[in-house]
Parts: C-alpha cells; structure tokens; sequence
C-alpha cells in the first residue's frame, strides 16, 4: 500500500489554532508578568485567524477529504466553525471582566478554552468514528476543567464533578454504540459504514443496536430528556463565561454529531431512530418548559429553555424521512441547522446579558436581579426583551422564524399532532421568558448600580441582539447559508 | 472453542456491570470513576474481538486511542475530585445537593 501524503491545507484552521494553543501556554508560563493581557489577546488573534482560514477556505463549495478520507471539509462543517468562533470570541469578550473582577484571568483559562475549541472544530469536520470521538473527548475534556477552573468555590467543583461523570458515561454509551457498528459493517469509515446500512449488509439486529447506543450517547451530549440531569446543575454552577460557551459551542457540535452519524452514517436506519429521537424530543420540549418555569435563578431557567430549544432541533432531525421517502430530508435538516444556530445566537446574548449585570462579588444570577433594568439602562433592557422575544418564538425576531421552519418541516412529515404539542409548549414557556421582561419594565430595581462593562462588550452583546430583531425580519439570508450547507455536505 | 458472541457476551455483562456500579452507588466518587473506567474497558473488549474476528485492524487502533482517552479522562477526573474534596471535605455522592432548584 502506497502512502499517500494528506493535504493538510484542508486542516489549516485547526493547526493553527493547535499551535496557537501552546503559544499561549508556553507565553503563560513564562512570561507571567504580561501574560493576562497577551493571553486574552493571543486567544483573541486566534479565533479571529481561524476565522479568516475557515473563511477563505470555502471558496471551494464541493465536499473534499483528506488524512485518507478522516477529515472532511465541507460547508457544514465551516458554517458551523464560524458559529463555534463566534461563540467562544463572545464568551471571552463578555467573560473578560467578570474574570478580571475575581481574579481568573489566566492563561490556563485560555488556553483550555482554545482546545475545546479545537475539539469542537475536529469534531464538526470528522468523517470517521475515531476521529468524531477524538474531536469529542478533546472538547469535552477541556469543558470540564473549565468548569472547575474556579478552584476555591464549592459549586464549580460540585458541577464539574456532575458533568464530568455524565460526560463520561455518555462517551461510554457512545462508544459502545460504536462498537457495535464497527463489528456490523466492519468499518470505521462513515462513507463506508452509510454504504453498508444502504446496502443492508451487516446483521441489522446489532446495527439497530448500536444505534440506540449512538443516540443515548448524543442524547447525553444535547441535554435533552431523560438524559438531561446534568444540565441544570452545571449551567447554574458553572462561572458565566464557561456557562455562556456550554450553552453555544457544544451545542453547535452536537448538532454536527447528529448530523454526521444519523444522517451522514444512518440515513439507510433512518426509521429506527426518528421514533427514539421522537421520544426524547416531546419530554424534552414538554418538561423542559415547564421545569423552567419554577425556576428562580436565571442560569438555571435558561438552561431547562436550553433543553426544550434542544428538543425542537430534534424535532427537525427526526422529520426527515416519512414512508421510506426521502424528499423531506433536506428542508427538515437545514430547519433543524437553522434552528441550532439561531439558538447559539440567543444563548450569547442571553448569557452576556448576565454577564454584564454581574460585578465584583455579585453574580446576577436570579431573576429578581433584573428588577427595574429598564431605569438603569434602558438601551440593555430593550436588548434583553429582543432577546427573550426571540426565544420565546415571538413574531418576527429570529426565534420565531427558527420555530416556524421547523414546525413546517414537522407538519410536511405528517406529524401534525407533535407540531401542535410543540406550539401549546412554546406559548407555556412564553410566560417564563415574560417574566423576565415584566420584571425588568414593571418592577421597581433594588439596586441602582450603574452598569459596568467595556464598550467593546456593548457593542459586541448590542449587535448580538440586535442581529436577533434584524435577522427576524429578513431570515432568508441565515436560512439559505444552512440549506446549501445540508445540499452540499450530504 | 471460543466464538466472537462469547466475547460480546462478556463485554455487554463487563458494560451492565458498570452502568449498575453507576447507578447504584451513593457512596463514593472514586467506585464511580472505576465504574467508568470498566465501562470503557468493556467497549475495549467489543473491539478487539470484532477486529480479531472480522481480520481488520483499525479496531485495535481505536482501542489504542480509547486507552489513552481514558487516561486523560481519569487525570482530570481524579483532579476534579481532590478539588471538591478540598471544598467540601467529603467525596459522598449523596452530599453533592448544593445545586438544585
């Protein structure tokens, strides 16, 4: 066998930011004097350079593999890369006073933060169970001592220990999952392992096995019901910045996930797990929406709306096939890309908004903390109403089209009754995210501390809400960037 | 003779074994993280007898990966641990109920 050499060009932007990974590291650790500003502004640079590479590199539209066919560059894979970039620029961007504030500006920070970046960038572009699971160890792992990276506060440990061991069984389960598939087919290559379900070859038994393996493992990795108990706790004690990126990036390559190994490697199984993904959609968006509604502190209420926004996006993924026909596929997946995306744009700007009432020695954590924003600032008050508009599916703001899109791709598979499920759902959670707005209009603010941030960050977390109003009243753009995403890739 | 099933036989008891362990155990942390660890150790085994049994070797390749997964997963457990430990001066997993609401 003849070695080939791989054209890594196609993996620039992720050994960039590899590299980038250990510059920061090396410059941490011995240049400590200056390392908290040239930290925060290599990991900066780093981003933004990996942004441009993924940018550049798309001219190309057609699917191209390298490392043998391991890697795969395609439009999925980079327009998801843009939405991770931009979620961990925002997460260092809002989270960099509140680090300042209690003393976290480390390099360490930024470098783990860069690294599961990269996991996440490794993952999005995997053509191969090994590397899907490598991409997925390497986000993960760096999540969760980013979790605990708070050392001396009893909460961080106790959600980095609770997301540590969900995690791990999740990966358990996931891989054993992938064991299975890999003893059916013989292969751990996905083109390979999506020709032989195609083709029925295997013994379906340990494939169907497998698959719901599989799907227990991304279930894990999405939060949704009944393998959700880690969310809650870990968004709530997480610090912000680390909740903001939880809630953005992992997200965004869970949806890659899904979509490589369900749809890239299973479509030919497609009616074995559209039931199952059904199940975990209708608790999720049902408990989901009504867990938050009880819920007093505000990372917490987000992350049970988190779970039932990942519940809609299941709804698209599972809406793709109907009566062995396959002309839904295509709508039903870019509405479910399309609805993740909107849904990392929201969880920023929701948790920047956190971000910006939190100060020295105070959290902003609970809803109460929002009493009267509008007489403090009344600019961040209308940005946070755009915000909890657009995630409460109101018209016109981009959760609401998000919501559409995928409930149109619902009904067209002949779920009729789990579309209207979903819309008596979302009109129950509209009171917890009006809450917050009557709070914030209608209540009289106990404290009058005036708001502290820098005017990057309100410039960056203003055009993030805004982008929600704007992009709500023109949503074709987004919505076409996903659909050729999906044509293209699959 | 031995065949593949008893193989994935013994790995599917090896994976039931730690779920259980998992999903038992109130007590201690650490039982928790040694559960994880044969949790992988079962999918090792899965992998090696379907490399073995169907003549190809990227199965035992993984394996390789897996392992060395493990390690890092069992280093950051482990040091997630002795940081609650220090928080909190315990490591029962019944006293972790600071976060709920």
């Amino acid at each position: 066998m003849e070695f080939e050499r791989p054209d890594f060009s196609l993996a620039a932007a992720e050994i960039f930011v590899a590299v980038m990974a250990l510059v920061v590291m090396v410059t941490g650790t011995f240049l400590r004097r200056i390392s908290r500003e040239l930290g925060y502004a290599l990991a900066q640079i780093t981003v933004i350079g990996a942004a441009f590479i993924t940018v550049f590199s798309v001219n190309e539209p057609t699917v191209r593999y390298t490392f043998g066919t391991m890697y795969v560059s395609d439009w999925l894979g980079q327009v998801l890369k843009l939405f991770i970039y931009l979620s961990v620029f925002a997460s260092l961007l809002y989270g960099r006073l509140y680090l300042i504030e209690r003393r976290l500006e480390k390099a360490e920070y930024y470098v783990l933060m860069l690294l599961s970046m990269l996991g996440a960038m490794i993952l999005v572009s995997a053509n191969n169970l090994l590397v899907l699971y490598l991409g997925l160890e390497m986000m993960t792992l760096a999540l969760y001592a980013l979790v605990a990276f708070d050392r001396d506060n009893g909460l961080r440990s106790e959600a980095a220990i609770k997301y540590f061991v969900l995690g791990a069984i999740s990966s358990g389960l996931l891989l054993y999952g992938m064991s299975m598939i890999y003893g059916a087919t013989g292969s751990l290559d996905l083109g390979t392992v999506a020709q032989a379900v195609y083709l029925g070859a295997g013994d379906e038994m340990v494939l169907k096995f497998g698959v719901a393996f599989l799907v227990a493992g991304i279930a894990f990795k999405f939060g949704v019901v009944p393998f959700h108990m880690w969310v809650p706790d870990v968004y709530h004690g997480a610090a912000t910045p680390v909740t903001l990126l939880i809630a953005s990036a992992p997200k965004l390559a869970g949806v890659a996930l899904a979509l490589r190994l369900l749809v890239g490697g299973f479509f030919g199984l497609a009616e074995t797990w559209q039931p199952m993904l059904m199940l975990l959609a209708v608790a999720s968006i049902v408990l989901g929406n009504l867990a938050a509604i009880v819920q007093n502190n505000i990372k917490r209420m987000l992350a049970y709306s988190g779970i039932s926004h990942m519940g809609f996006v299941l709804l698209g993924l599972l809406a793709g096939v109907t009566d062995g026909s396959h002309q839904l596929a295509f709508n039903a997946y870019s509405s479910a890309l399309f609805y993740a995306v909107s849904y990392a744009l929201m969880s920023l700007a929701s948790f920047g908004m956190v971000l910006l009432l939190a100060r020295t020695g105070f959290e902003a954590e609970h809803i109460d903390d929002f009493k009267g924003l509008n007489r403090r600032s009344p600019w961040f008050a209308a940005m946070m109403l755009f915000v909890m508009f657009s995630m409460a599916g109101i018209p016109f703001f981009l959760g609401f089209f998000a919501k559409f899109a995928v409930l149109e791709a619902v009904v067209a598979a002949g779920h009729t009754w789990l579309a209207v499920l979903a819309v008596i759902m979302s009109v129950i959670g509209a009171y917890y995210y009006l809450r917050v707005v009557k709070v914030m209009y209608f209540d009289e603010p106990t404290d009058r501390t005036v708001l502290i941030a820098s005017s990057e960050t309100r410039v960056l977390l203003s055009a993030n809400a805004l982008t929600l109003a704007v992009a709500g009243l023109m949503p074709q753009g987004l919505m076409s960037i996903c659909a050729y995403a999906i044509l293209t890739s699959f | 003779m031995l065949t593949l099933s008893h193989f994935l036989v013994f790995g599917a008891v090896l994976f039931a074994i730690s779920v259980v362990g998992i999903f038992l155990n109130r007590k201690n942390l650490i039982v928790l993280l040694m559960a994880i660890e044969l949790m992988l150790l079962a999918v090792n085994t899965n992998f090696v007898a379907f490399s073995h049994y169907l003549g190809d070797i990227h199965g035992q390749i993984f394996v390789f990966f897996i392992l060395t997964v493990a390690a890092a997963e069992s280093a950051i457990g482990l040091a997630i641990l002795v940081v609650l430990f220090r928080n909190r001066r315990t490591i029962h997993v019944d006293d972790l109920d600071q976060l709920k609401g």
